[in-house]
């Protein structure tokens, strides 16, 4: 089976060409691998956050009056807040929230979004493309932050609930991209050749439609990933979300808040970390987008 | 040929398209009652320039329309449906290839899942049988196994065209329609395809039905012409006969437009008409003949009564005025 061999070679070998190229696309715009560089620290620092951060103990319901609001020095870079805890230690573990918001949302609404995207474009003309479109409509007519805050008042504050609230307001956004795509996409003529061929409506969305429409979805993933964060932290700003002692971004600024501007370090820090993340996933989207354009 | 089973009947075929223009509803005529019929093993040649109907008929027959009026009978049976009512059976027997394999072959498959598709939805392979009969079929159009895991992109036009043709084979249907297969590819490798689509139509006996706007390639690969205007045939004939004496005005003057080279070949060609204006508007055919605006022999019955289709030798119908 040496045909066989070869093939399987050139089959590695052409992932090998295929990542050469697309790293070259993505690294074209630098500003775009600094914003991978700084994604990728900021999710080793909240994987290993315990061996990270300097006061590991500082992230939960820690309290030491001593040290109480001391500003950026040698013991606390980033200074300290009220209880006496690391702002430094707390927004490293802060960042798993925040990620966690991001990924989940996202790992929650683009399926949902895309599949009735997919099926109500391929359906454009028919009772179910109505049906499915006008219920996107009426999601979207919903402001997503005041929507948020409804569904968190009514359920309790966690970071569950206000990753659901998100999540109704965020899909519709997937639904009406892959929509616009799909229902363009049913036109082209291998989709025909595909209907003439027989194959069944199943197949064709998810085959013959849904592939071409996976570049345009991920970069919109990886530029949504910072508002997902950012929408998050405005949650948690108002005190939904994660709840004390467990740092999150946003509750942070807002604790820190009542005590500008004498000890501005106490939320100054925790916004910039917000602005850091938010930057990062953009600059990243950018050179993600650069990278699935089809232009050599 | 003429005693060879009729693989395919069109009767009185029509299709319109309404268009809304304000509170007023317009059809374009763009088959306005067609008859012809396709015999096993024979290329029929539909011929006609753009606006005349021809891809709409081909588009008919495959069932990418519905038709407005008329039969469409394969092998006996009506399938004047669309492709969605269609048995599957009846879309593995018959197959189409599309002009430009640019936009045929989805871009995001390799040549292997393209290939694969009919293979699967038919059930006609399974497991290793399957790569082996890719190959098979690859070979079959003269590309190298090395292709399989290519993506149209990285391979040329004509090359493309031959994997169009593949995946249309791989059913091993007995009736193709070939939506001008070489109009959209450079001329070096037009050739090639039209000689491998006779190769193949030999070996896996097929019938086929061969649009194109190419008189002169008609010729070569065409065992009878049937040339459309405005909707209408105008006329229909053996290739050898129909080359030798054509009879209807609009023929006459197509063919004498074929740019030639040499002086035997100018005069091969009948006698000269000059070309003159250009197809009108299926949605405003003029009334009488169609054709009245270009033709030169144009008589005053012409712009009052639509001619009918006569019969004027052997298998030769001409729809014209001037042999009622």
């Amino acid at each position: 089976m040496t045909t066989r061999e070869a093939s399987d070679y050139s089959v590695v070998n052409r992932y090998v060409e295929n990542a050469k190229k697309a790293w070259y696309k993505f690294s074209r715009n630098k500003m775009s691998v600094v914003g991978l560089v700084v994604i990728v620290l900021i999710i080793l620092s909240a994987v290993f956050a315990r061996i990270v951060a300097p006061y590991p103990k500082h992230a939960g319901a820690f309290v030491n009056y001593a040290e109480a609001n001391l500003p950026p020095g040698w013991h606390h870079l980033l200074g300290t807040d009220v209880f006496g805890r690391d702002i430094l230690s707390r927004i490293i573990f802060a960042f798993r929230g925040a990620l966690i918001m991001g990924v989940g949302v996202l790992v929650m609404v683009v399926p949902i979004g895309t599949v009735i995207g997919l099926i109500a474009g391929y359906m454009k003309g028919s009772l179910i493309e109505t049906i499915l479109m006008r219920i996107t409509d009426i999601f979207l007519a919903l402001p997503p932050l005041i929507l948020a805050l409804a569904v968190c008042a009514v359920m309790r504050p966690t970071l569950f609930n206000s990753m659901m609230a998100v999540c109704i307001s965020w899909w519709p956004w997937y639904a009406r991209l892959v929509y616009g795509m799909a229902s363009s996409l049913r036109n082209e003529v291998y989709v025909r050749a595909a209907e003439l061929i027989g194959e069944s409506r199943f197949h064709i969305i998810f085959r013959e439609i849904l592939p071409n429409c996976l570049a345009p979805i991920f970069t919109k993933m990886m530029l949504d990933m910072g508002w997902v964060i950012l929408t998050g932290a405005s949650l948690s700003f108002v005190g939904l979300g994660e709840q004390p002692p467990t740092p999150a971004l946003g509750t942070m600024v807002s604790d820190g808040a009542k005590y500008l501007p004498d000890y501005w370090w106490i939320s100054i820090f925790p916004a910039i970390a917000i602005m850091i993340i938010v930057l990062a996933f953009n600059l990243l989207g950018d050179g993600v987008k650069d990278m699935l354009s089809t232009e050599e | 040929m003429s005693e060879n089973r009729i693989i395919l009947e069109v009767k009185g075929l029509k299709k319109y398209f309404p268009i809304h223009k304000g509170d007023k509803t317009l059809f374009v005529k763009a088959i306005d009652g067609i008859d012809f019929e396709v015999r096993e093993g024979e290329t029929v040649g539909l011929v006609g320039e753009s606006g005349s109907g021809k891809s709409t008929t081909a588009y008919c027959v495959i069932g990418m329309y519905s038709v407005t009026s008329g039969t469409i009978l394969f092998k006996g049976k009506d399938i004047s449906c669309a492709s969605s009512q269609r048995p599957l059976e009846l879309k593995r027997d018959m197959q189409i290839v599309f002009q430009d394999p640019g936009t045929s072959l989805n871009p995001q498959h390799t040549i292997y899942k393209i290939i694969e598709l009919p293979l699967k939805v038919h059930g006609l392979a399974k497991g290793r049988e399957m790569r082996e009969r890719i190959v098979q079929l690859l070979e079959s159009v003269e590309l190298p196994e090395s292709y399989l895991y290519k993506y149209p992109r990285m391979i040329g036009g004509g090359e493309r065209q031959m994997v169009a043709i593949a995946r249309a084979l791989a059913t091993n249907p007995s009736f193709m329609i070939l939506d001008e297969p070489t109009s959209s590819l450079d001329v070096s490798v037009q050739a090639k395809i039209i000689n491998m689509l006779i190769k193949l139509q030999k070996e896996f006996n097929l019938s086929y039905l061969f649009i194109t706007h190419d008189l002169s390639l008609m010729r070569n690969v065409a065992t009878r012409v049937v040339i459309m205007y405005l909707g209408k045939i105008a006329e229909m004939a053996p290739t050898e006969i129909f080359f030798q004496s054509p009879q209807h005005p609009y023929t006459q003057m197509l063919l004498s437009s074929i740019p030639v080279v040499t002086k035997e070949e100018e005069e091969l060609k009948p006698k000269k008409i000059k070309s003159q204006g250009e197809i009108p508007s299926p949605v405003n055919v003029p009334p009488g003949c169609s054709f009245n605006t270009r033709c030169p022999l144009a008589k005053p019955e012409c712009f009052e009564k639509d001619p009918v289709m006569v019969q004027v030798g052997p298998d030769h119908f001409v729809r014209c005025n001037l042999f009622a």
